[in-house]
């Protein structure tokens, strides 16, 4: 493991839990992590390809981990999204840092 | 039955530049797409977002980008069956395609050529239990003929523009309009928000914010919708809104949908190709390019589309005209012949003598 990564647990929309190794330093965010490591079908996730526009990588935030701060966009979309709880986040508007380590979410089912 | 000599599959990027390559090999071209303007993605999700990697354009707006290839392919002068889905497949007799859309049009030649994207884009319907026993008798999501609408009751649910355009144009067609969504911000152009607010002040649309549809009322076609307003500082409140028609909003999402069943080879939710020849897939005849296809090494940019469909033309061409000879040719030399008469070519150097 690189010390430019951290540790993030992704639960699969099948239930399986995946303690995978995120890097920080090459501009991710969570919605790229989970296709890069192929943990949701192509063409289920990242639809939009990152503009908060599509809500197909909608998670929930398991962990206590400190967020950056929805912006309008993602708040936009999720209000027009289904399946939405109080802690649903776009994975694509989540940037990873090392500060992130021990994240945990799970994601939401495809609509 | 509209013949011409390939069939093109969505009518994106990708698609619109499949007509610019074939017409140069005199191939004419028609276009099927779902939705009701050519331009994919780039014009029904982010037609204002820019796009950096298009070769020679350091920044290009995704609408500008379709209206520079229509531009482009205008003298080719491709077919459109817009606002259609291509639904079934069958190979003839003399080995040509007939593709039939939902709506019953049909489409023949030799070559087909698959530029769907990520599919077709279809509404995103609202997780309402019983909402599949009111399609068409009340519950439409997407909104055809908006006469049908005319001194009847209508509530439309959803945030974005497509929610608030709606809300004022049948304002002045509607007996009554209800939009509801569940924040009170809106996602939309900032006259069409203006606009609803003038209309809610004027009393001619009626407002429900943050609110939800839950459930739908009626015997066999909507008598009423179910609607629960929730903030999270007061109580929640549910009841019933009396109404003719329920619209919910709420955007479309692409499915590789009829597709999926044509007997291709599907990997990853995309078809398979051989990229190191023509992007033909398992079935000759059929190719498959741009976002739609998958091979070792595939990236979904738009610029591999226009590479794929440059290539695959080539290959439709030998298909067409077996035997016939050609060699590829530069436009800078031979220039463009359309098929309305036009042509564009390079100015011819000046010849003169120097005293």
């Amino acid at each position: 493991m690189s010390k430019s990564d951290i540790n993030i647990k992704i639960k699969d929309r099948e239930g399986i839990v995946h303690n995978i190794e995120a890097p920080t330093d090459m501009a991710m965010n969570l919605m790229e992590v989970v296709r890069s490591y192929e943990l949701a079908p192509e063409g289920t996730i990242g639809v939009c390809g990152g503009m908060a526009m599509c809500a197909s990588c909608q998670c929930y935030v398991l962990s206590e981990t400190e967020l950056p701060e929805m912006q309008d966009d993602e708040e936009a979309m999720l209000s027009e999204a289904f399946y939405v709880k109080d802690n649903s986040r776009l994975g694509c508007q989540i940037q990873i840092t090392l500060e992130m380590e021990g994240l945990e979410v799970e994601l939401a089912p495809e609509s | 039955m509209i013949t011409t000599d390939i069939i093109i599959i969505g009518a994106g990027p990708t698609g619109l530049f499949t007509v610019f390559e074939a017409g140069l090999l005199k191939l004419k071209c028609h276009l099927i797409d779902a939705l009701p303007q050519p331009g994919g993605q780039c014009s029904e999700i982010y037609p204002k977002k820019p796009i950096y990697d298009i070769p020679a354009y350091p920044e290009i707006l995704a609408g500008d980008l379709t209206d520079k290839l229509m531009e482009q392919c205008k003298q080719f002068k491709p077919g459109f069956t817009l606002g259609e889905r291509a639904e079934t497949i069958e190979k003839q007799d003399d080995n040509t395609f007939v593709v039939t859309t939902n709506k019953g049009t049909q489409h023949q030649a030799p070559v087909v050529a698959i530029a769907g994207g990520l599919g077709s884009f279809e509404p995103r319907k609202p997780l309402i239990h019983n909402i599949k026993d009111f399609e068409d008798k009340g519950v439409e999501y997407i909104i055809k003929d908006p006469e049908v609408y005319r001194n009847k009751k209508v509530v439309i649910a959803g945030g974005g523009d497509s929610a608030l355009d709606w809300s004022i144009f049948l304002s002045d067609v509607a007996s009554e309009v209800t939009l509801i969504h569940r924040r009170n911000e809106f996602r939309g152009h900032l006259d069409s928000v203006e606009k609803v607010q003038e209309l809610k002040n004027k009393g001619k649309i009626n407002l429900i914010t943050p609110a939800e549809v839950i459930g739908i009322v009626g015997d066999y076609d909507v008598k009423a919708v179910v609607v629960k307003e929730s903030d999270n500082i007061h109580i929640d409140k549910e009841y019933e809104i009396e109404c003719d028609h329920f619209i919910p909003l709420f955007g479309l999402s692409p499915k590789l949908g009829p597709i999926a069943n044509w007997g291709l080879e599907i990997e990853k939710n995309a078809i398979k190709v051989n990229n190191s020849l023509d992007y033909q897939t398992n079935i000759p005849g059929i190719f498959a390019i741009g976002d739609v296809n998958t091979y070792p090494g595939k990236l979904k940019l738009i610029l591999c589309g226009f590479h794929e469909a440059t290539l695959m033309c080539q290959a439709a061409y030998k298909i067409i005209n077996p035997g016939k000879r050609y060699v590829m040719k530069y436009t800078t030399v031979s220039g463009v012949d359309g098929f309305d008469g036009t042509r564009k070519e390079a100015p011819k150097a000046v010849v003169k003598a120097i005293d």
